[in-house]
């Protein structure tokens, strides 16, 4: 038979980017352990709902940890406790009765709140939009096999690939940097030889767009892989640094 | 209406190329004065809409999501199929259709079928060259691995999140033409309404999610790549924001819609824990390549699964189906468990799940192996259910997970309302009543990358560039109107029950009477248990919060009004067709082996239902699109 829990909970209430925002606390008395986190909201919505109150908002999609669109801080970690998993995937078997849960959006200048928890991650698109591609048009490629690939390259550049854009690496981060995001689309590109071509300009522009986005510098905190729900290694952020250099010493 | 196909003549081979060679093109100075709408940027959306602008055409994307890589194509894991035959095992354009013909259990149009395997290569080729991380061979070439349906290895991978890398490298794409300024990126936009002007699609009416305001937009062309529909059964595999709306209002505004009872459901899920339960997790079918499917042969045994003998378990698959054994189709698969479980052998708490079970392959190629091809599927399950499947086998059982109707289009991907288009799941075109795995990213890409771009530019050729009616025309007025009157509506019942009660039960309906099996008698209670619940929704739901700010709960309303009407078409659908295909099991029409038993003389038609209004009852006209099969010959499938 499944545990049942008493979680108290307090949680994030912000009516728009102007608003100053306040937490608000309930107490749910049957949480099932097999709940995944986001169920469990679920079921405080309900409650809510039913009691003539605001449910909190916050930002989720598929449920399976892929898309990228939770980014709660639960307790004050990103995705909260379990490693290598987005708050989707948060499951309240990780939690025991009688727990005390904080639940607060990413805090980041350059991450405003919508809603309660759900806050505005459109800079991430704006650094892939300054170059986070290759240029290829659609008809214009040659035949797949033509480019071969060394596993391991392929493999590694898959490493930095699996970023899903959640954005916990920014919430973590003591400067709300947004280095490990940047960095594991570079690196990943930079892994392989259709990525060579545009090598200098693309980290020159995805850089300086994600300065002007307000993001704060890198300072080697590495709290951004340590919340990192698909483990990019920090070396993105070195790949970065050094391209960088490179491109702007030699005036690519 | 009229149902015009329009798939061009001659051989099966020459009819794509030739019809590239007779559509009309669009200069490129006129390209510049054409506005073209894409709603949705999944795998179908995102390629068109970065395609479009390569082209030259003025584009403005829409999605729902806060941005245009969540969409749910990104959870996609097993792969991209395509007939590069790099294995050198047999493989050809020729196989990949004859495969996926077979699979939709000849439900599916010849012409569609046929281009979808003939630019499957070229996805490839485009893929790579954006940069996706596909799985590779130790020389260095790209690497294959077999799937469901399919003697042969023709699926292409990023371990087991292809999806989520083809989605990239569009959304990419598409990144790199918004910076171009040729595309005009709407994220946080739900489409609420197409605008049709003089029998033409010219605009739609949109929902700012963040601020609530209602926003109108003109174009030239409205291309409609928003997803399936598999929500309408409150648990899916489908992302929870996934829906019908943008289909469903164009069904309204005259767009014919296909097939609706084709829905597919996935045999390979992790199984329904709780009444809590927001949505069902898919496994990928290509652990059907080494796992093996079994349920123990005694009812209601207790023990271990590791503690059942061999001569005690009973390989189902294996048994019935020798020659594809772990590998038939989805829809053959999903059919088999539920059949094992009605039986009573089903195992785990609920006895709604058989076993998936990696013994023998960890024992065969090692566990690093194992975790090197499944490492993360196997993590997913671990962190869901608590257990460890390297030890112990999974729990699995089918949940919805794909819908192969959706919105009727021509050959050109033209829905019956000129000038708006669906693409990808939205429409019904490519997977007959059952879609082969591994063939929705390929067809999603084949629409968006390789066919839209052709075939929207031969109905723009014939319009006049420029051409402009103005967004305060009494169309855009009208449209708007009605969305704002269903929010109020929405907003001001004020009942007793919320939304997801609704939703829930309503999926219960959906899911026991037109589910895996459906019969005459429970789809025709189906129809009246739809109607009295949708009545008592416009009565009784509660939406909480305000219109004109962020919220969701607001959104879902919408979407469950939609589903509530879509529901009942679903059911009519599956009642109409009495016969068996593909996923549709009716079971009157069954072999004696507990196939699904089709009948061809009367049923090898498309249903394509055009909306007529709905008074407490839904009221829809019934028109076909017969299938004629000129190149290949109708068989009882078989994967014996």
């Amino acid at each position: 038979m499944s545990k049942e829990m008493t979680i108290h909970l307090k949680y994030w209430k912000q009516n728009g980017p102007n608003d100053r925002g306040h937490f608000e606390e309930y107490t749910l008395d049957s949480v099932n352990e097999h709940m995944s986190f986001l169920e469990m909201l679920d079921v405080l919505n309900e409650e809510l709902i039913l009691a003539d109150k605001e449910p909190v908002e916050f930002d989720y999609d598929c449920r399976e940890g892929i898309c990228g669109s939770c980014n709660l801080v639960i307790n004050g970690q990103a995705h909260g406790p379990k490693e290598r998993v987005a708050a989707c995937q948060l499951h309240m078997r990780n939690y025991k009765d009688g727990d005390h849960i904080t639940i607060e959006p990413p805090r980041a200048a350059s991450f405003p709140v919508i809603k309660d928890l759900v806050v505005d991650r459109s800079a991430f698109d704006r650094i892939i939009e300054a170059g986070g591609y290759v240029s290829i048009k659609t008809g214009s490629a040659t035949e797949a096999n033509s480019i071969l690939i060394q596993k391991e390259k392929a493999d590694e550049a898959f490493d930095y690939a699996t970023c899903i854009g959640c954005g916990a690496c920014v919430a973590a981060c003591p400067n709300a940097s947004a280095s490990l995001f940047t960095g594991a689309k570079i690196a990943h590109l930079n892994k392989l030889p259709q990525g060579e071509i545009e090598r200098s300009n693309r980290v020159v522009a995805m850089v300086d767009q994600m300065k002007e986005e307000g993001f704060g510098d890198c300072s080697n905190f590495a709290e951004c892989e340590a919340v990192c729900p698909v483990g990019i290694s920090i070396s993105a952020i070195a790949e970065m640094r050094k391209d960088y250099m490179k491109a702007v010493m030699s005036g690519d | 209406m009229k149902l015009d196909s329009k798939v061009p003549g001659g051989p099966l081979e020459e009819k794509w190329d030739k019809h590239i060679k007779d559509i009309k093109l669009v200069a490129p100075n006129n390209k510049r004065k054409f506005e073209i709408i894409v709603v949705g940027t999944g795998l179908a959306g995102g390629a068109a809409a970065a395609s479009f602008a390569e082209l030259g055409y003025n584009v403005r994307s829409f999605c729902i999501q806060d941005s245009a890589r969540r969409a749910h194509s990104i959870a996609a894991q097993g792969g991209i199929n395509a007939a590069k035959n790099y294995p050198n095992d047999g493989d050809s354009i020729w196989r990949l259709f004859y495969d996926t013909i077979k699979g939709g259990d000849y439900r599916s149009r010849e012409s569609n079928v046929y281009r979808l395997a003939q630019v499957s290569n070229e996805i490839i080729d485009q893929a790579v060259a954006q940069g996706v991380p596909f799985a590779r061979e130790y020389g260095g070439n790209l690497a294959n691995r077999s799937f469901g349906g399919a003697q042969v290895s023709r699926t292409f991978y990023a371990r087991g999140q292809t999806g989520q890398q083809l989605l990239l490298g569009a959304y990419q794409a598409m990144m790199r033409q918004v910076q171009n300024g040729n595309i005009k990126y709407h994220p946080r936009h739900e489409m609420l309404d197409v605008v049709v002007i003089d029998g033409q699609a010219r605009g739609i009416i949109t929902r700012d999610l963040v601020s609530g305001e209602l926003c109108r937009y003109e174009a030239d062309a409205v291309v409609l790549a928003t997803g399936g529909y598999g929500n309408v059964f409150y648990l899916s595999t489908n992302a929870k924001n996934s829906n019908v709306t943008a289909a469903w209002r164009a069904h309204k505004r005259g767009a014919a819609f296909a097939n609706p009872c084709y829905v597919q459901v996935h045999p390979t899920c992790i199984p329904v824990s709780g009444d809590y339960q927001s949505k069902l997790t898919l496994m990928s079918e290509s652990l059907r390549n080494d796992g093996r499917v079994w349920v123990p042969r005694k009812k209601g045994d207790d023990r271990h699964p590791n503690d059942i003998p061999e001569d005690e378990r009973y390989y189902y698959l294996e048994e019935r189906y020798p020659s594809f054994g772990n590998l038939v189709p989805r829809d053959v698969a999903s059919r088999n468990a539920k059949m094992v479980c009605d039986d009573g052998l089903g195992v785990g708490d609920t006895g709604l799940a058989v076993y998936l079970d990696f013994r023998d392959a960890i024992k065969r190629d090692g566990k690093d192996a194992i975790s090197a091809k499944y490492g993360n599927l196997f993590d997913m399950y671990e962190n869901i259910t608590g257990e460890n499947p390297y030890e112990r086998p999974m729990r699995i059982y089918p949940a919805v997970h794909y819908t192969m109707g959706g919105l009727w289009v021509d050959y050109n991907l033209e829905t019956t309302v000129p000038g708006l288009f669906a693409a990808g799941e939205a429409n019904f075109s490519d997977h007959g009543a059952n879609r082969l795995g591994a063939s929705a990213l390929m067809q999603g890409l084949s629409d968006g990358y390789f066919v839209l771009p052709y075939t929207i530019g031969d109905y723009l050729a014939k319009q006049e560039p420029g051409k402009r009616y103005g967004t305060d025309h009494e169309a855009f007025n009208e449209a708007e109107s009605a969305a704002q009157e269903q929010i109020d509506k929405l907003l001001n019942i004020d009942g007793n029950r919320t939304i997801i009660d609704f939703h829930r039960s309503l999926g219960k309906i959906v899911w026991d009477k037109i589910g895996i099996a459906r019969n005459k008698e429970g789809l025709e209670s189906a129809i009246e248990e739809i109607r009295a619940l949708r009545e008592e929704f416009w009565k009784d739901v509660k939406v909480p919060g305000e219109k004109n700010n962020y919220n969701k709960y607001l959104e879902f309303a919408g979407r469950v009004a939609d589903f509530f009407e879509l529901a009942e078409l679903m059911a009519v659908d599956a009642l109409d067709r009495e016969e068996s295909a593909g996923c549709h099991l009716r079971e009157e029409y069954q072999t004696e082996e507990g196939e699904a038993l089709r009948n061809d003389d009367d049923y090898s038609y498309v249903a394509a239902w055009e909306y007529k209004g709905l008074n407490g009852k839904l009221e829809e006209t019934l028109h076909k699109e017969n299938l004629e099969f000129e190149f290949v010959e109708l068989k009882q499938r078989s994967y014996k």
